[in-house]
């Protein structure tokens, strides 16, 4: 049973049938195997490019699908629930266009974001370091500038794409006025000097590879700067407010498989004479399990229709994103026990969502520096309390 | 190269499918109704030729209301227009009327070649490229794996049990594809929005030059009088192994001449 969404238009209507259509043909029969054999699907997101499923939030005129970020989000749900990797990948990919969409020049808008945002080409975000993950601004690798254009070097760690990407919007330290600012490149596996190490053996998402990008003196042209030189901070803050509304999304997505999955187990399944749902203890947990996924799905619609109607989104991205990544993790975990000893092997993919939901409460910034965000938003828009 | 596809819009295979017990007809109304799959390869294989060789695609179904929704599938895949004929007086037709309806359709249009699939997964009686074929004069290349279109010439691989016949005839002509020819592309995106824009020109029965009562459920040339559901899964036969089980599982196996 398909969920019933409010859409705004027939198009978002014909847009999310479309969605349910692939991921249903193209998603959900791969994604166990895929996973199982730690394989990256590259075809599959050159299907949805094609399909013109990989630049939804961009303008039209720039070749995306000028789709409100509620319709973008919930697509990604709908791939999310059929697997997960993907439909980070895509969230990924939004957030790697987005430096050269809202900060290139019209020259790398016009000859780079085509075949980023129809999908062509994969992308991928590079902003943490092994050493700063949640303090992004300790980060070391770095630009100096040279006769034409910037040398690169360092490593950059933790790489959603790493190594299948084919575009790195990538932060690196630069001198700018004699600070040391951080800057944003438009970085290409091309480049002489740019590797990718081995990819990290993770505990889930393992059809996702992530790896450490190697910069060893990379020669970067200078066309490669995306915005102002010392503005990366900035330009990397803003994106990730919309990454994690991408990543709310995804686990949405993740935990309403998993409470179907527990569902029509828990209809299935007898003990003590009748079937489990029957048992409040187990009724009871469904509920919760519900009402997590959707108080979580109504937060992210609630910050994605302040972000479309042009307000300040930022606080409500962070409350979006530590919701419901919170509640994919205890409504997979719940799944789990709904299924006993069976949710506990891999013959059920309830096991499998538990260990996808673990990450989402920590990339694109952990639950604590969204509670940090939350709370310094909190201190600074103090209001004076009514009555 | 101008290509008509027929596209007919059936109840989906993949769930349960009724008769209306009034008249015996396809329960249409409570169906999940979708393109006939074997028509999405039709499709695909015109849209290939199109891209290769330039001209219109035009999709041509013979349908109810509902059946726009399978023509709008069609054109967000790619075709350029689409002719719906709908008219409450086909209801209950039988192949031969059909035909007639349909080759009346095919008549006002310019076409090189007309594509079909190789069933319809409702009646799946495979009738419709013959009679056509039949009623308009057309060669007709049924059944095809393969489809080369070249100097006014067409010529496929006829798919048969053990191999495929090489068949070539003249255009225009008449092919129904199996769905070992191609994989359908998905619609886009942006082609689902272009599909709305695309011109969907409907036909009634006058337009057609073609007599209501000549059509329909009362003067078919088959009705379908009584119809059941699935007998029900027998009881199947229990060994029970006293250590000469696999014996009992060969004996019955050879019983059932299977070895
Ligand atoms: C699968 C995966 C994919 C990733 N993909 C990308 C990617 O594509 N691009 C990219 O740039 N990065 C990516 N990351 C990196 C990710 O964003 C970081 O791992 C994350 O931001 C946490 O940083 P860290 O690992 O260095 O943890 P640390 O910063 O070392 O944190 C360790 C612990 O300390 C806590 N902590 C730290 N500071 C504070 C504080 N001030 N107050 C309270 N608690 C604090 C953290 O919450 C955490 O619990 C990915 C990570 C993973 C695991
Ligand atoms: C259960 C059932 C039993 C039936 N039994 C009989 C019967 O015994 N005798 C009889 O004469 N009729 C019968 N009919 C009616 C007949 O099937 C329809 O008239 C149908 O339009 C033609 O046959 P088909 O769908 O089997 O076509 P097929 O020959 O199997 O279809 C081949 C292709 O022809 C094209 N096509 C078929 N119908 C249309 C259409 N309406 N519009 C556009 N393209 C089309 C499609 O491209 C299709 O892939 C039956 C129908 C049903 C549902």
């Amino acid at each position: 049973m398909p969920v019933d969404r409010e859409l705004p238009s027939r198009e978002a209507e014909d847009l999310l049938a479309l969605t349910r259509e692939i991921a249903d043909a193209e998603l959900a029969p791969k994604a166990a195997e895929h996973e199982r054999a730690e394989r990256f699907p590259r075809e599959v997101f050159r299907l949805l490019g094609d399909a013109g499923l990989m630049g939804l939030p961009f303008p039209e005129e720039i070749g995306g699908g000028g789709q409100p970020y509620a319709v973008y989000l919930q697509v990604l749900e709908e791939l999310a629930a059929r697997w997960a990797t993907v439909a980070l990948g895509i969230s990924v990919h939004t957030l790697a266009c987005s430096p050269v969409a809202n900060f290139g020049t019209e020259a790398q808008r016009r000859d780079l974001l085509p075949e980023m945002v129809g999908g062509t080409l994969l992308g991928a975000y590079s902003l943490s370091e092994a050493h700063a993950g949640s303090d992004v601004a300790a980060m070391r690798a770095s630009a100096t500038p040279s006769d034409d254009g910037w040398l690169a070097r360092g490593e950059k760690a933790w790489v959603t794409h790493g190594g299948h990407a084919d575009f790195y919007s990538t932060f690196l330290r630069t001198p700018v006025d004699g600070d040391r600012a951080i800057s944003c490149f438009h970085l290409t596996p091309d480049l002489p000097g740019f590797s990718a190490a081995k990819p990290e053996e993770k505990m889930g998402l393992t059809g996702s590879t992530t790896a450490a990008i190697r910069l060893d003196d990379v020669p970067v042209p200078a066309d490669r700067l995306v915005g102002e030189p010392g503005r990366g901070m900035a330009i990397a803050l803003g994106a990730l407010d919309s990454g994690r509304l991408g990543v709310s999304a995804v686990a949405v997505g993740l935990a309403q498989s998993a409470l179907d999955v527990a569902v029509a187990y828990a209809v299935e399944r007898s003990a003590f004479g009748r079937p489990i749902a029957e048992h409040q203890g187990v009724a009871f947990l469904l509920a919760d399990m519900a009402a997590a996924v959707e108080s979580a799905r109504a937060t992210y619609l609630v910050a994605a229709r302040r972000k479309d109607a042009g307000k300040p989104f930022s606080r409500q991205a962070s409350i979006a994103k530590l919701v419901a990544t919170d509640a994919a993790m205890k409504v997979t975990t719940d799944a789990v026990q709904v299924l006993g000893g069976a949710g506990y092997t891999r013959d059920h993919p309830a096991e499998r969502y538990m260990r996808e939901a673990k990450v989402m409460q920590i990339f694109e910034g952990t639950n604590q520096i969204q509670r940090m965000v939350i709370g310094r938003h909190l201190t600074s828009e103090v209001v004076p309390p009514a009555g | 190269m101008n290509i008509v596809v027929l596209v007919k819009q059936v109840p989906d295979s993949g769930s349960e499918r009724k008769l209306d017990p009034a008249d015996n007809t396809v329960a249409r109304a409570a169906a999940d109704n979708v393109i006939n799959e074997m028509d999405e390869y039709a499709i695909e294989e015109a849209l290939t030729i199109k891209e290769a060789q330039g001209g219109e695609v035009t999709v041509l179904t013979v349908g109810p209301d509902s059946a726009t929704d399978a023509i709008r599938k069609a054109l967000s895949m790619g075709a350029d227009k689409a002719v719906h004929v709908v008219d409450d007086a086909i209801h209950g037709s039988c192949a031969v009327q059909t035909s007639a309806v349909i080759a009346a359709a095919l008549g006002q249009m310019e076409y090189d070649l007309v594509m079909c699939g190789a069933e319809a997964t409702d009646a799946q009686l495979s009738v419709m490229p013959a009679l056509l074929a039949e009623r308009l004069g057309l060669p007709q290349l049924s059944g095809a794996r393969k489809v080369t279109i070249e100097g006014g010439t067409a010529k496929v691989e006829r798919q048969t049990d053990g191999g495929f016949w090489a068949l070539e005839a003249p255009l225009p002509a008449i092919i129904s594809t199996w769905d070992t020819i191609n994989e359908p592309r998905y619609p886009s995106f942006k082609g689902i929005m272009a599909a709305k824009k695309k011109p969907v020109e409907t036909r009634s029965l006058a337009d057609l030059g073609l007599d209501a009562g000549s059509v329909g459920l009362a003067s078919a040339t088959s009705k379908v009088l009584d119809f059941a559901g699935r007998p029900p899964k027998g009881e199947g036969v229990k060994v029970t192994d006293e250590g000469d089980g696999a014996q009992k599982f060969v004996d019955y196996l050879a019983g059932q001449k299977i070895v």
